[in-house]
């Protein structure tokens, strides 16, 4: 694994694109074929079921490294990543080889059949021959989440230079259902056949957010605008008879949203279809309703009922066995237009309408009606757009609603995980109730390396209270909350959750007794909610 | 010798020799402070580093080798010294400074009277550093030690590895035609990176680098050439060469006059990927002037004690750590480096 370990000791200590890639397309030339593979699944989330729990792994490496439990735990939210806990936990190896990545990868799956001390046995075997970094890995392996700062789009392009491929057939053909187990370097990157799997998605075509007035992109006449809608971004794939269901984060999702299947009795086999998964009943519903759905494998018929999906589409990728993404926005629309015309009322695949707009002045006060019309803004698309892969700027943009504000105390202070190991970084912010100070929210994001620093440093002079890793602090820091919807919660003492709520900026200005209040966060639920 | 003068010998003392005052480490008996952060009469002083040596007091007594390094940093102050080993007796108390082997002339402080020991570590490390006079442990049964590094996560790799992999990146930058940037805190650990550098080019230094440098040099510790600094210099004057200066220094315009560049930080708190990611810039290497856990555990062993103080650092895990394997330990409130588990500069 030293080659492997090598690659990701250059990818972790660069914060250079260039320097990434080349990295990684050196590996991809000179590793072995397993290796490659394996490190293209990994770095593009497929990972090995998780051998062990990391209960049981948290008591081997404290007993291997000769320390009670409870320092184990203390020192792991210290260095803020369990396999690194342990991979510097454990004594120096005993004797360090060199087997590579796919053997360490073999060895976990066959420990699914051990009995749990044949597997204790083994993994401190393996941490006996495994220098820090490598043991790092191998319990990053073995824990799952193996993230390391290189996105697929990275990975692509250094696999698309060392082998020459154009990296939008490479993102092509990485998509959809493979393992290293059911493939092999030449069927997955060389093979003339690359859309053999019946069930493979086209790469996603992402908008950036319009930075500027929408007058910068020209004359009102070339763009098509839509709602942006508040959903779980799909792809349904029609072929050989069958349907499939993705989700833009690559997830197969056909089995949680079985109302599409119907689909096959009006669409055309050879059709692919980008939409937006939306729970309706007549109108799209808050987002709240499909949240439920989504962390459901298999659905209860109660919930079917109480929240159906259908299948908003905006967009034709493939159409009678024909991959059109390189035909124009206009042509593939007007073909998806046709084909939802012909659609009977119950089908699960309704028409994301356009909206009609003459110059730009219309598209900004229909902006301002996005979220009666349940959406959080709105899409503007070239007409003459090709349909791209990944996130690109030029001919699609996103015009989302200017968020919700409200000013809250915070109260409570956590410190982050990886990079952000050892700051403060995610907090709970309260709003004011007569006395009280009533949580609502958490956040993580919004403020500076260097405001996080600074906030560390006041959170460890002005702790109350510590309960585990959570610190209660002197409510005295009030700072902006954006988010971008409003609900109702019975599960919050304050009666609402939010959408994506995040600091906006840390309102030095104002003391605590200028914070809003509950009501007024009540206000927002009746207004937005 | 004047300090010798009993001032107070008809005062009899009761309780413990050292006790733990808002100005800092107290003797009652001899009326000495140990790294006093508060203005007082009379401080011992263990080493040079901001946090331990403070304006204002109206005595100091250190040992002979910290001394420049004082003078440098506090200027003309009424300074006393004395080498490592030696006794002097205040009212009764002994009093001797022992190699700490944190940075040139740093002390552990041993007081002794009427047959109690106590030893204050100040900041210290077991490993030879090759610059440092090395740590030797102090029999005592009170043992006042830090605890920055108090976690068993914490454990430092030989020094010739570190030295390996710096000078490895150093050829590599150079092969790549860029100039390297270790930043380093500028006392101590940046001359003991001086001595372990070893690559194709000339040792470039910031001007808080080289007038401790120079200070050392002065005294007679020998340290590798180096080059200052100056509003003229190019990086492309200085092919192959590496830059040793503070952290803060690297992210500042001062850097941009090196061109193409790589920047690495040495420092303990590199041990752990995520203040790596967030502090390092390209590269990180750990070397650390203090303990490492190992290091800790053998310095307290071996100094027989059984009451341990543990101050600056991961206090209350390390401190119920040795009370559950047997020392009588408690946590000491002090203002050394930064409380809590925050990065200190020195560390």
């Amino acid at each position: 694994m030293k080659d492997f370990a090598a690659l990701f000791t250059d990818l972790d200590q660069s914060t250079k694109t260039t320097s990434k890639i080349n990295a990684m397309a050196q590996f991809f030339e000179t590793a072995p074929e397993t290796d490659r593979l394996w490190t293209i699944a990994l770095f593009s989330g497929r990972r090995p079921k998780r051998a062990v729990n990391t209960t049981r792994l948290r008591e081997w490496a404290a007993e291997r490294a000769g320390v009670p439990l409870w320092l184990f735990e203390e020192a792991y939210p210290i260095v803020g990543d369990l396999a690194e806990t342990i991979a510097l936990i454990l004594p120096p190896p005993e004797a360090v080889t060199d087997r590579g990545l796919t053997h360490w990868i073999t060895t976990l799956r066959a420990m699914s059949n051990d009995e749990e001390p044949q597997r204790k046995k083994k993994i401190n075997a393996a941490w006996d021959e495994l220098d820090p970094t490598q043991r790092f890995l191998f319990n990053k392996l073995l824990t799952g989440g193996f993230r390391i700062g290189v996105s697929q789009k990275l990975m692509t392009r250094a696999l698309a230079k060392a082998t020459g491929k154009p990296e939008a057939e490479l993102a092509h053909r990485l998509m959809g259902n493979w393992s290293p187990e059911t493939t092999d370097w030449h069927q997955l990157v060389e093979a003339e056949d690359a859309s053999a799997d019946a069930s493979r998605p086209y790469p996603f075509y992402l908008a950036y957010g319009l930075e500027d007035a929408p007058e910068a992109l020209g004359d009102p006449a070339d763009w098509q605008a839509e709602w942006k809608w508040d959903g779980i971004r799909g792809q349904l794939i029609l072929r050989d008879g069958q349907h499939f269901t993705w989700s833009r984060g690559e997830e197969l999702m056909t089995d949680r949203f079985p109302e599409l299947a119907r689909a096959v009795d009006f669409i055309p086999d050879g059709t692919v279809l980008d939409g937006e998964i939306l729970a309706w009943n007549g109108a799209p519903m808050p987002f709240n309703a499909l949240q439920k759905r989504i962390g459901r494998k298999t659905v209860p018929k109660k919930l079917l009922q109480e929240a159906p999906v259908i299948l908003y589409a905006y967009d034709l990728l493939e159409w009678q066995g024909e991959d059109w993404r390189d035909r124009p926005l206009a042509e593939r629309r007007a073909q998806l237009d046709a084909l939802c015309d012909g659609l009977p009322a119950d089908a699960p695949v309704l028409l994301s309408p356009h909206l009609a707009f003459t110059d730009w002045s219309d598209l900004s006060e229909a902006r301002l009606t996005a979220r009666e019309a349940q959406a959080e803004g709105l899409m503007l698309k070239r007409k003459a757009s090709p349909y791209l892969s990944g996130r690109k700027k030029g001919d699609w943009w996103k015009w989302k609603l200017d968020p919700l504000s409200i000013d809250a105390v915070m109260i409570y202070a956590q410190s982050g995980h990886g990079r952000r190991a050892n700051l403060f970084t995610d907090f709970t912010f309260a709003v004011h109730n007569g006395n009280e100070l009533v949580p609502f929210t958490k956040a993580y994001s919004g403020l500076t390396d260097e405001e996080f620093t600074e906030i560390t440093a006041w959170v460890r002079k002005n702790t109350q209270q510590r309960f585990g890793p959570v610190r209660q602090v002197t409510p005295q820091h009030v700072f902006e909350i954006h988010f971008e919807g409003i609900q109702e919660s019975t599960r919050h003492k304050s009666g609402v959750s939010l959408r994506f709520p995040r600091m906006a900026r840390w309102r030095r200005d104002k003391p605590v007794s200028e914070a809003n209040s509950l009501d007024d966060l009540k206000e927002l639920l009746k207004v937005y909610g | 010798m004047e300090i010798a003068i009993a001032l107070l010998d008809s005062v009899s003392m009761s309780g413990p020799l050292l006790s733990f005052r808002p100005e800092g480490i107290y003797c009652a008996q001899a009326d000495v402070f140990i790294d006093p952060w508060r203005p007082v009469d009379r401080a011992l002083i263990t080493h040079g580093h901001a946090d331990h040596a403070r304006p204002g007091m109206r005595h100091y007594l250190s040992t002979d080798i910290a001394a420049p390094v004082l003078r440098h940093r506090l200027g003309d102050i009424p300074l006393e010294t004395v080498p490592y080993g030696e006794v002097r007796q205040i009212n009764g108390v002994e009093i001797s400074f022992h190699p700490a082997g944190h940075v040139p002339g740093s002390a552990q402080i041993r007081l002794s009277y009427k047959g109690e020991t106590w030893v204050v570590s100040g900041d210290y490390k077991i490993e030879d550093d090759g610059l440092s006079t090395p740590f030797e442990p102090v029999p005592c049964q009170h043992f006042i030690t830090e605890s920055t590094f108090g976690l068993p996560v914490f454990r430092w790799q030989p020094q010739p590895r570190v030295a390996e992999e710096m000078n490895t990146w150093w050829a590599a930058c150079a092969a790549a035609g860029k100039i390297p940037m270790l930043g380093a805190y500028s006392l101590g650990k940046a001359q003991r990176l001086l001595s372990l550098l070893d690559g194709p080019g000339p040792i470039l230094t910031h001007g808080a680098v080289e007038g401790t440098n120079q200070v050392l040099r002065a005294q007679g510790i020998a340290l590798p050439d180096t080059q200052l600094v100056t509003p003229d210099t190019k990086g492309k004057d200085h092919p192959g060469a590496i830059v040793l200066a503070p952290p803060s220094a690297l992210s500042s315009t001062w850097a941009r006059r090196f061109g193409p560049r790589e920047t690495g930080f040495a420092s303990g708190w590199m041990r752990l990927r995520g203040i790596r990611r967030r502090r390092a810039g390209d590269r990180g290497f750990v070397v650390s002037d203090h303990a490492d856990w190992p290091g800790l555990l053998e310095a307290i062993r071996a100094t027989g004690a059984e009451n341990i103080y543990v101050t600056h650092g991961y206090t209350e895990i390390f401190s119920r750590y040795l009370n559950e394997a047997g020392w009588k330990a408690r946590i000491v409130e002090t203002e050394f480096g930064d409380s809590d588990e925050t990065e200190s500069e020195a560390a």
